[in-house]
Formats: structure tokens, sequence, C-alpha cells
């Protein structure tokens, strides 16, 4: 077990680049440490009693909004969820208005998943608890980056040094900005495979290689992670038919085939079998996905208790 | 709600001081003989050691709770050997909110489990008592045991609950002004424990509250 | 109040400082009798500003602003003239509503409003809308535009630079391919690339410009560029003008002082079409002005009521208001960088806008004869940016906190003060 330092943690986690390297592996293991609460009999801290966490959900994710139900009720705080369908925030309450609300309801966190890119940003100007962005339209998704990367530490032994390949629809991925930013952080060795149109102009500015290159990049690959590819991508001339995506950009069982013996395959769901990644490679002992699902439990504890344990002290040191 | 370390520290950050100014009051022989000392009584108290369970509180706790279970090993057979394990209190303070976030140690429970047993909680220093408090409330999420008892190196005064020692190795009485330094040769080259100022310093999470 | 006035000391054009009389509404070379003195000692004296783009959002948003909150904000700005778009609701694309905006400037009096005309009906891009009927009317509309809105139809935007010929309108085109830019939030780029914004690419406004000076040239027209905001479209722009061809330009002050890098924090004030971009294109566009291959700044004074700009980024309206803080933006991004002195300012903010607008009363030297449409301003002043001090009914500025050199201390209108002492007079 590392011993830390705690240098300052952000008052918010927006990005995966607010954590810097210490910060991200404290998070990692903190996550470590909590996930043995599965084993237990009584899976309950009492740590956030007390504490208000509100998910904040304007797109529906049952998943993602049950990870960190369960993770914040394992504290003990009290969980209020607010999701888009009925209720207030679907009969076109502002975003404003509903900040508003829950500062009234004196939330300690909100953990805010909307479909606008910079959503979260905005939110956080205007409540003073602490604000965990769980996706915000295409821009990021921290805790699923911190997620996969316990995954990989978990099946790999490490993050560092790494050759993580990360495939498909990059554009529009919140999940590959986090993880591009949060692998790199990490001192992994992070390639983006994508046909061209699937890619941002500015990319070359990431912290990683390029390649249109599925088959030439999978040989050298420790962690292949699919990303989910919608349809509808298609009608807007991204690329020409699925049944071409998945030729040239799929994960099929032949292609499984040329990864190193130890490479895994990740996805964060929900996936479309048959077009990114094939049924018997979703289900392959190399897949983790079943696990992220769980680590994702461990890791948004580690997060709620490392944001929240602090907030108070703020105050403290203010009325000293 | 007052944070263990009252008076000089009205915003209640941690008070620690630098070991350099400070004066020994106990050398490693000191310490080695308290350690028998205390195996021994553990072994008599509890009529054998078939039972008995050693939880360090990390982190130094867990170094003496090794060492306990080493001398308790060579006094009776290796047949009644009593397992070792540690138990990280971290998220059972009731000072988090004023004291802020530390990172988590680990919780080792062995094997065998502790219903039933005897546990004897291990810890470096007793001040104030919350560590103690906090131990016996995450000692409930793993089992039932028949007896709980609490062993220290150094009971240093002030404390703040109704909580007492069953094995001590030195009553240091102290000021508040005054900190207790317990060096281990596992985390830090040398054994020894020392007495000094105490400084209006933030530290790391190690020297907070005890 | 009389009429008659002795502005004291006053440096024309930044030039060495002299005495200007105004009586009955002109300027005069002798001090009339029964003048009240303004001292303009060290204050620089300019043309009154004209701004070729200006949006008053009356009739239909005057929540947002009205013609007189916005000709008033436009005064204290340092303007005698301003051009008011046509996406009202209704369009300004009869002759009934170019009337009535000319008629409530003429009313509130801070400044003269001459609306600009649609170019099509609704601003839909399908049918021309009675330019010759806005161009015939009280209004005297010769600026029609779908600002707001391109006008993407090649032969329709043919047709329009050709009609407007018959009575010396000019067409200015809100450059933007919506194919393009469909959903765009941002500049493309690295920014919009790791912000996760839609792109909104430098190729779809200057491609449309590429096309349209190709046809001006071809059938023979003027056409006018609303906020040119890439390098690549001030090159083509001069390539355009190199060729003869009867093409001008305007930039806004804030795509002479802001780059993208600001919307990192996804505060929609910095949301505006044309978007902010790189600080290359900064430096083409400053350049450009200073050379005078972009002829004008226009504000593109974008009112939004408050609850239209405090949400996420991607529901936000783009705009940001711009006539009371243009003359000083434009001091800090072009004078005092050297690249453009005063007189050189009231080409760009006056003369050049007014002879673009045919507006016949503004832009003229300060010389005796002249209409007096002056405006007085303490270049060595410096400010603090605060909304809610803004004389425009909309905050949302982006420049909130931000000190500004340059300070418009009084404009005349025809003779008359509509800012004294850098407030309403």
């Amino acid at each position: 077990m590392t011993t830390h330092t705690l240098s300052t943690l952000p008052r918010h986690l927006l990005s995966a680049a607010d954590l810097n390297r210490d910060n991200a592996l404290l998070v990692l293991d903190t996550a470590e440490e909590l996930a043995r609460l599965a084993d237990r009999p009584i899976k309950k801290l009492p740590t956030l009693r007390g504490r208000t966490v509100v998910n904040l959900f304007f797109e529906d994710s049952t998943r993602t909004r049950t990870s960190f139900e369960v993770a914040a009720k394992r504290l003990s705080a009290d969980v209020i969820n607010f999701s888009a369908k009925g209720s207030s925030v679907s009969k076109g309450e502002s975003l404003k208005d509903t900040a508003l609300t829950l500062e009234a309801m004196g939330a300690d966190a909100v953990v805010c998943r909307h479909s606008a890119s910079g959503a979260p940003h905005r939110l956080a100007n205007w409540i003073r608890g602490s604000v965990v962005n769980a996706g915000d339209g295409t821009h990021e998704h921290p805790t699923q980056a911190l997620l996969d990367a316990f995954t990989m530490r978990n099946r790999l032994g490490r993050v560092e040094g790494l050759n993580v390949a990360i495939v498909g629809d990059v554009l529009h991925s919140r999940v590959a900005r986090s993880n591009v930013l949060l692998l790199s952080t990490l001192g992994a060795e992070v390639t983006v495979i994508a046909p061209p149109t699937l890619l941002p102009v500015g990319v070359e500015e990431w912290p990683c290689d390029v390649s249109y290159d599925l088959d030439a990049v999978l040989p050298k690959s420790d962690v292949v992670m699919m990303l989910r590819v919608q349809r509808e991508r298609m009608y807007g001339g991204y690329f020409p038919t699925t049944r071409e995506y998945s030729r040239r950009y799929g994960l099929d069982a032949r292609r499984m085939a040329t990864l190193p013996d130890d490479a895994i395959v990740m996805h964060p769901g929900p996936m479309n079998r048959g077009v990114e990644i094939a049924a018997e490679v979703a289900d392959s002992v190399r897949s983790t996905i079943v696990e992220q699902v769980a680590n994702g439990v461990s890791v948004r504890m580690a997060v709620l208790y490392l944001l929240l344990g602090g907030a108070l002290l703020e105050t403290a040191e203010q009325a000293a | 709600m007052k944070p263990a370390h009252s008076g000089p520290t009205p915003s209640g950050r941690p008070v620690t001081g630098d070991p350099s100014a400070a004066r020994p009051v106990l050398d490693s022989a000191d310490l080695g003989r308290a350690l028998t000392r205390i195996a021994h009584e553990i072994v008599e108290r509890n009529h054998g050691a078939s039972d008995v369970v050693l939880l360090g509180i990390p982190t130094r706790g867990v170094s003496l709770a090794h060492r306990l279970g080493e001398r308790i090993a060579g006094i009776e057979s290796a047949t009644t050997a009593a397992p070792v394990g540690s138990l990280d209190v971290t998220m059972y303070r009731d000072d988090l909110r004023l004291r802020g976030v530390r990172p988590l140690e680990a919780t080792e429970i062995p094997p065998g489990g502790v219903d039933g047993k005897v546990v004897v909680l291990v810890d470096d220093v007793l001040f104030s008592g919350r560590t103690v408090r906090a131990a016996l409330d995450a000692l409930s999420e793993f089992g039932r045991p028949r007896a709980v008892q609490l062993a220290v190196l150094v009971d240093r005064g002030h404390r703040e609950l109704p909580i007492r020692a069953d094995y001590v190795g030195k009553n240091i009485p102290t000021a508040l002004t005054e900190t207790v330094h317990v060096l281990l040769a596992e985390t830090d080259g040398r054994d020894g424990v020392l007495l000094g100022p105490a400084d209006l310093q933030r530290t790391s999470s190690e020297e907070a509250a005890r | 109040m009389s009429n008659a006035w002795v502005i004291k000391g006053a440096r024309p054009m930044g030039g060495k400082a002299t005495d200007l009389y105004v009586d009955n509404g002109e300027l005069v070379d002798s001090e009339p009798s029964g003048a009240q003195v303004l001292d303009a000692d060290g204050l620089v004296a300019l043309p009154g500003l004209v701004d070729l783009h200006t949006h008053l959002r009356e009739p239909g948003r005057e929540d947002a602003e009205t013609v007189d909150t916005g000709s008033l904000a436009a005064a204290l700005g340092g303007f005698t003239a301003v051009h008011a778009m046509a996406n009202t609701e209704p369009v300004a694309d009869v002759a009934g509503v170019v009337e009535q905006v000319w008629r409530l400037g003429q009313e509130s009096g801070h400044c003269d409003v001459r609306p600009v005309g649609a170019v099509t009906v609704g601003l839909k891009g399908e049918h021309l809308a009675e330019l010759g009927a806005m161009a015939d009317s009280a209004a005297r509309v010769r600026v029609f535009s779908d600002d707001g809105k391109c006008v993407h139809d090649p032969v329709l935007m043919r047709r329009a630079l050709e009609y407007v010929k018959a009575f010396d309108g000019v067409i200015a085109q809100h450059a933007q391919d919506p194919a393009l830019t469909d959903g765009a939030q941002m500049n493309e780029g690295v920014q919009s690339a790791r912000l996760g914004l839609a792109g909104w690419p430098a190729v779809a406004e200057e491609a449309v410009i590429a096309r349209d000076c190709l046809l001006a040239g071809h059938v023979g027209s003027r056409v006018h560029f609303c906020h040119v905001s890439t390098a690549g479209s001030v090159e083509i722009v001069r390539w355009a003008k190199r060729k003869g061809w009867n093409v001008t330009a305007e930039v806004t002050p804030h795509h002479l002082l802001l780059t993208d890098a600001v919307v990192s924090t996804y505060d929609p004030v910095y949301k505006v079409n044309p978007p902010l971009r790189t600080s290359e294109d900064v430096h083409a566009l400053r350049e450009a002005l200073a050379d005078g291959t972009i002829d004008a700044v226009a504000t593109d004074h974008a009112p939004h009521a408050l609850e239209d700009k405090e949400t996420e980024w991607s529901a936000a309206a783009f705009g940001m208001t711009g006539l009371e803080t243009a003359l000083s933006v434009v001091a800090a991004a072009m004078v005092e960088t050297g690249l453009l002195d005063w007189e050189g300012v009231a080409d760009r903010m006056s003369v050049r806008p007014a002879r673009i607008g045919r507006l016949t009363g503004h832009g003229q030297p300060l010389v005796a004869g002249a209409p007096a449409n002056v405006v007085l301003v303490d270049p060595a002043a410096r400010w603090v940016v605060d909304p809610r001090q803004s004389a425009s009914r909309s905050r949302n500025t982006p420049y909130a906190g931000r000190e500004l050199p340059g300070r418009v201390v009084a404009t005349f209108l025809r003779g008359r003060p509509t800012v004294l002492d850098g407030k309403p007079a």
C-alpha cells in the first residue's frame, strides 16, 4: 500500500484533467480498499452519514445513476434522485432554477449527467456543494475513465506503460476524451483508432497517437477499449453503412485472436453487439465488461469520499 | 464537537512537532521489554492465546501487533499462535469533517474472523480515545467478538471518552503542548519513543489525532 | 438650451488641439454668439461613429432591447448613426416595418436609426423581399441583409446583387454555409475538440465569401460582408479587392480582441455567431483593419434576455452586446498596439461605414459646413466594464470586470448633444 501525501483535491470533478497523477492514484488506491466492502456482510460505512448526494440526471441512464446511488448509500449518505422524466426538469425548468432548488435543499454533492457539454461547469457556479460530472454531452465522463483505469490495474497489475487502444466514434465520445486524459496522466501509451470522419479536428494536439488501421495496432495492444457507435451516425454520413464500419473497425473473433495473450477487451456499455463488438468477444474471458460495472461502484465511492470528506474543512478554516 | 486536540489549536488542525527537537523517553531496548511484558500479560489474562486475535490500528499499530504476535508464539507452543491482522478506522472517524480527507489504509481480518474471539486492538499511542472508539465501530461491522481488549505502547493521558487500555507499555503524562513520537524500525528505521514540543503545523495524516 | 457650442481644445482625429464651433446643426468656422462652452482639453474629436450592424430587437423582443434603449446605448458609445438589422419579429421585409423602426428612432432622438431591410421574405432564403419598396420608403433603406441567416442559394444571391443596383443598395451577406454548420456551437479547432462542442469550421464562412466575391465581380455589383472572422476570409477579400471588385467587409470589436480559448469555462457570454476564433485569426483581422482590407468596425450588438444566456452552452442564444464598449475595444486592440491611429479609427468607424451605408450626413470631415455629428473621446481614460451600468437593456457583455482604455465623453447629433460628461444629455 503506497503512502499518500495529500495534494489539494479539487472541489469538483468535472474533467479527468482535474486530477494530477497523485490524486488519480489516490482515487484508485482508495477504490481498491473500498472494493473489499463488497465481501463483507454489512456493506456499509458511516462516513458520509448526514450528507446529501443528489443524482441530477437530465439524460436517462439507469446504469450510471444506480452506480452512484449504491456508492452514496454504501457510505451512508442520503440520496435524492432528480431524473429528467416526470419532474420540473422535463417541464423546461432551467438549469439555473434547478441549481437554486438544490442549493435550498442543501445538497453536499450533485452528480450531474446532461446532454449539453459544459452543463456541470455552469452548475458548479451556482451551488456550494461539489459537482461530479457523470457525463456531459460529448465532453467528458471522468468516473468512467477512473473505473476503466481501475479495471486495467486489477487485471494487468498496472496502468503505467500499458499500450491502450481506444476504438470507435472518438469525435462524439466523452468516454474517449476522459480516458485519453487520465491514461496519459497515469503514464499509459494511448492510440485512438477510428475512420477519419469520427476523429475531431484538433486530435493531433491530444496526448495520444492516432491511427486509421485497427489491424496494425491490435497486436501491440495490452488493452482494447471499444466505444459504442450509434447507428444514427450513419445518417450523418460519417460512414456509409454499419456493415462497412463493422468490417473495418469492429472487434470480431478473428481480430481478437491477433491480440497478445494477456490483452483485455473493455467497453463502457451499452454495447451494439455485432456492430463494434462481436458477441463472442463480449462474452470471452478477455472481456472486462461485467467487472467494469462492479468497479464503478468502488470508484464512485472513492470519489464521493474524497470530494466530500474535506468539504467542511474549508468552512471550518474560514470560520477560524 | 471539539477536535481531539484543544487548547492552543483552536482551528482544529492536527498538532505535531519536529522529532529532532524531542527527547527520548523509551529507547529501543525499553521498547522491546515493554512489548515482551505486554505479550505475557495478554497470555496470562486470557488463560492462553487460543482465542486471541490481534488487530493493529494502522500504521504503527500494525507493526506492533505483528511483534506481539511473534512474542506470543514464542511463549506458547506454535499450535496456539494468535492470528494478526489490521483494522483501518479512517471511515469511522468522528472528525473527518474537521480534519479532512485522508487516504485509506488496509483492513485485513485474519481468516478465522472475530466472532466469539478475544480481539486485542493494538495501537502505538492512546490519547483522546477517539481512534479506539472508531475502531470499536469498525470492528462491529466484522462480527461479534466475545471480548475486546486494548494494548497500547504509550498512554499519554487527556482522555475525552471513557476508554482505558488493558495493556500499557508506558504511561507518559504529557502536556497538550507536547507531542509523543513513536518510531519503529518497520516504518521509521529505528525503535524509540520521543517526547517533544508541539507545532501548530499541518502534517500528513499519520501524525494526526490519536 | 442653445444651439451653439464651443468645443474648446479638442484634438480632431487625434491631431493638434483646436477649437470646434457648432451652430444650428453644423460645424462653423467662427465662434457663434451665445455659445455654451465644453472644455475638451485632452479629448480627441472624431466624426460621430456609424455602426453598420446592430440588433435593436424591436419589434418583437423588447424584453432584450428597444429602439430607444439601443439607440441610447449607441449614443453613449459615440455613435450618431446605427443600422438596425432586419431579424426582428415580424421581420423587416416590408416598407411598413422598416418605417416603424425608423420612426421609433426619430422619436427617441439619441442617434439616427437606419433600418436594414431583409433580402428574402421572412429571412427564409426563398423569395426576394420588396427591396425597392423598402428603398423608397421613408426609411430610405440602402443596406439589405438576412443577417442571422446566410443567403445560401447562389441564384437568389445573384438576383439580389443585381436587383439592388437600381437604387444603389448593397447586400450585406452573413457568410455561413448552413449545412457545414448544422448544430455548430463554437469555432472548430483544438478547443472544440477538447471541450466536446460541435465545431463551426472557418471554411463555412470562407467558401461563401469566395463565391459571393466572384458573383459580385461577375454581375458588377457591390457586396458587403458582415462580421468577417477568419484569416482565410481576409485573404479572399484582399484578393477580390485586387481584382477591382466592389467588395467591402466589416469586423466586430470582439473578433479583434477575444479568442476561442475563453470558451473553456462554458460561459455562454462568449457564445457568438460567427464564433470567436484563434489568435492567428485575431492577428490577421487586426492587420486587415489596419491596412484597409477590412473597411469597417461594426458592433453586431446582440442583446439577449438573461434567461437566454444563463443556461448550458448549447441552449444559449448567440450574441454579445457591443455598442457601449466598441470604441474602447478598438482602442485596446488597434490604437494601443500601434496598428491604427485616431484618424484611422475615424475612417473605419465613421467615414467608411457611412459611405457603405450611403449615409450622407455622417462620416464627414470635421470642417466647417459639415453636419455637427461629433464624438469626443478621452484617450487616456481607463474604465472597468460593469454590465449593471449599461444603458442597453441586456447584460451579455464578454468584458464584464475588464478594464478598457478610452472613454466617450460627449456625442453630438447634428449639433445637439446626446451625451455629455459620459452620461445621457
